[in-house]
């Protein structure tokens, strides 16, 4: 078995994604059109930000058929399927903060700053923020300053000053707060952990096989989801888990692994 | 009890500050964004939306722009001073070539582009009825209004003779020569901004602006008498009532009164 087997279908899934996006604008490819903001697979399927579409419905817009139908595609597949599986496989940010991290551990920044001085429900207020000013201003107010939105629309229609959006995320995940962007701050992530938190596909963790060596918890984005480790057999029901993988590549042990959401015993376990 | 009161304490200070932090970052957010929508000198696609309306409805995909076949839409990219990701063209570049089919419209899948504003009433597109803006002539730097004879922006115009009309009239510098004045009826002027690309000054005197800064408004209380469909403005008129205040004495003695200047 590949190493890292999630990993590389991750970089393949958010690069390729991209590339069709540009192909559709720059070579008139048809199968998907748009960005990540709203889309058009083969012409006829919509896919569209949910996130936005809120906003949008916050500032007063008429919200047309189509987004509409877009958003709520978009909602049933991470609702029912992927959980926040955008932010992994789909959002090219993660490429840039992943990348953060990874020399964060390399340099050994994570021994130096044990302490997180922030909270990760950050992202949570980010959302009640950005509604207010929606409603406040009439405007889709994460939209205007959105990062996300800043790379994936310069990717497929032109940079601007965008690149200074990727410098910034860059040196704030890795100079000022471990996982500052992905795990703190951004309302989308956030939106996306309340949308897939009764999701059905979740990393499984066997406590029988761990034997507490601790490298998913130090490669995990959401650390705190995977509070279970070394403690119970159970699932990681947070809505915070990307599903990105990493943990049970890193894991020796084969104590952690996909699995289908266990719908009725878990929580009786529990207690 | 102490060990209640600190944590009561730190409760409280975690609420302050959290509070602190979204009123700064909510503080600076709402500024940014009110800045950065408050610039009106946009070109919008045809068809879009009042400018107040398409910047709540436009979801930023840019599959208008993908749609364009000229290259004519672009995507404001941050550094470009425009609300960002949003559709706009810059005529003296890449103007707006009027497709008979609009692509650009259809594709928006929230109707910031809507199809109704660039459908006639047989429910056909028709890109001529577009309002993108409205061509303004600089009169001091146009060559045309110097007697040159240049048609430059008349003969571009795709609605050639009904948007832009040349004026004809006497030079009266020469005596002999005539000049051809093009004329803007922004009543048909689409705002695609062929004139302006065609303008052959060095910088182009002929210019799109978007309607609402080009043109006035004469308001409710003046009426073309001649024209009958002009009254049915009145209709939805709103009425102003000024009332000053008359001096109730005669004039005579407004006249007589003076303020106590002859008296000893």
């Amino acid at each position: 078995m590949i190493k890292n087997k999630y990993l590389i279908l991750r970089r393949v899934t958010q690069i390729s994604l991209m590339f069709l996006y540009f192909g559709a604008n720059a070579w008139g490819w048809s199968f998907i059109t748009g960005n990540l903001s709203s889309s058009l697979i083969m012409g006829t399927i919509p896919m569209s930000d949910p996130y936005a579409v809120l906003q949008m419905f916050a500032a007063g817009a008429i919200i047309a058929s189509n987004v509409l139908l877009g958003a709520v595609i978009a909602v049933l597949f991470y609702a029912i399927v992927g959980g926040r599986a955008f932010c992994s496989w789909v959002c090219p940010v993660n490429i840039i903060t992943d990348s953060a991290n990874y020399l964060r551990r390399k340099l050994g920044f994570n021994q130096v700053q044990k302490r997180q001085p922030a909270t990760r429900s950050m992202r949570y207020w980010m959302i009640m923020i950005s509604l207010f000013i929606s409603v406040g201003f009439g405007v889709t107010a994460f939209e205007f300053i959105s990062p996300i939105s800043m790379v994936h629309r310069g990717l497929v229609f032109g940079m601007g000053f965008g690149w200074a959006a990727v410098v910034v995320l860059f040196l704030f995940d890795l100079f000022v707060l471990k996982n500052g962007w992905c795990g703190h701050i951004c309302p989308l992530g956030g939106f996306y952990s309340i949308v897939g938190k009764y999701s059905l596909i979740r990393v499984k963790h066997q406590e029988e096989k761990c034997t507490l060596c601790m490298k998913c918890k130090e490669v995990c984005p959401e650390n705190q989801v995977l509070f279970m480790v070394g403690k119970s057999t159970e699932q990681v029901l947070s809505g915070e888990c990307t599903n990105c993988a990493r943990c049970i590549e890193v894991c020796d042990d084969d104590a952690l692994n996909f699995s289908i959401r266990e719908l009725a015993n878990q929580k009786t376990k529990e207690k | 009890m102490k060990e209640t009161m600190s944590e009561r304490r730190k409760f409280f200070l975690t609420i302050a500050r959290a509070t602190g932090v979204a009123a700064l970052g909510g503080l600076v957010w709402s500024a940014y964004v009110d800045e950065i929508t408050a610039n009106a000198l946009i070109l919008r696609p045809p068809g879009a939306l009042d400018e107040e309306d398409f910047l709540k409805t436009c979801i930023k995909c840019g599959m208008c722009v993908e749609a364009c076949p000229f290259d004519t839409l672009m995507l404001a990219a941050p550094g470009d001073n425009k609300p960002i990701g949003t559709p706009y063209f810059t005529p003296r570049d890449v103007p707006c070539y009027m497709c008979t089919d609009i692509p650009c419209v259809p594709v928006c899948p929230t109707d910031a582009l809507d199809i109704k504003k660039v459908s006639n009433s047989n429910g056909e597109l028709d890109i001529n009825i577009a309002e993108m803006g409205t061509a303004v002539i600089d009169t001091k730097n146009c060559i045309a209004f110097w007697g040159i004879q240049c048609d430059a922006c008349y003969r571009a115009c795709p609605l050639l003779d009904v948007a832009i009309k040349i004026e004809y009239e006497k030079n009266s510098r020469t005596g002999k020569h005539a000049f051809l004045k093009p004329v803007v009826d922004s009543d048909f002027c689409t705002g695609c901004g062929l004139c302006e690309r065609a303008c052959v000054t060095e910088k182009a005197s002929i210019f799109v602006l978007p309607k609402e800064i080009a043109l006035g408004k004469a308001g409710d209380y003046y009426i073309k008498g001649w024209d009958k469909n002009d009254e049915k403005r009145l209709e939805n008129a709103t009425s102003r009532r000024t009332t000053t205040e008359i001096s109730k004495e005669s004039a005579v003695d407004s006249l007589n009164d003076m303020g106590g200047l002859l008296d000893d």
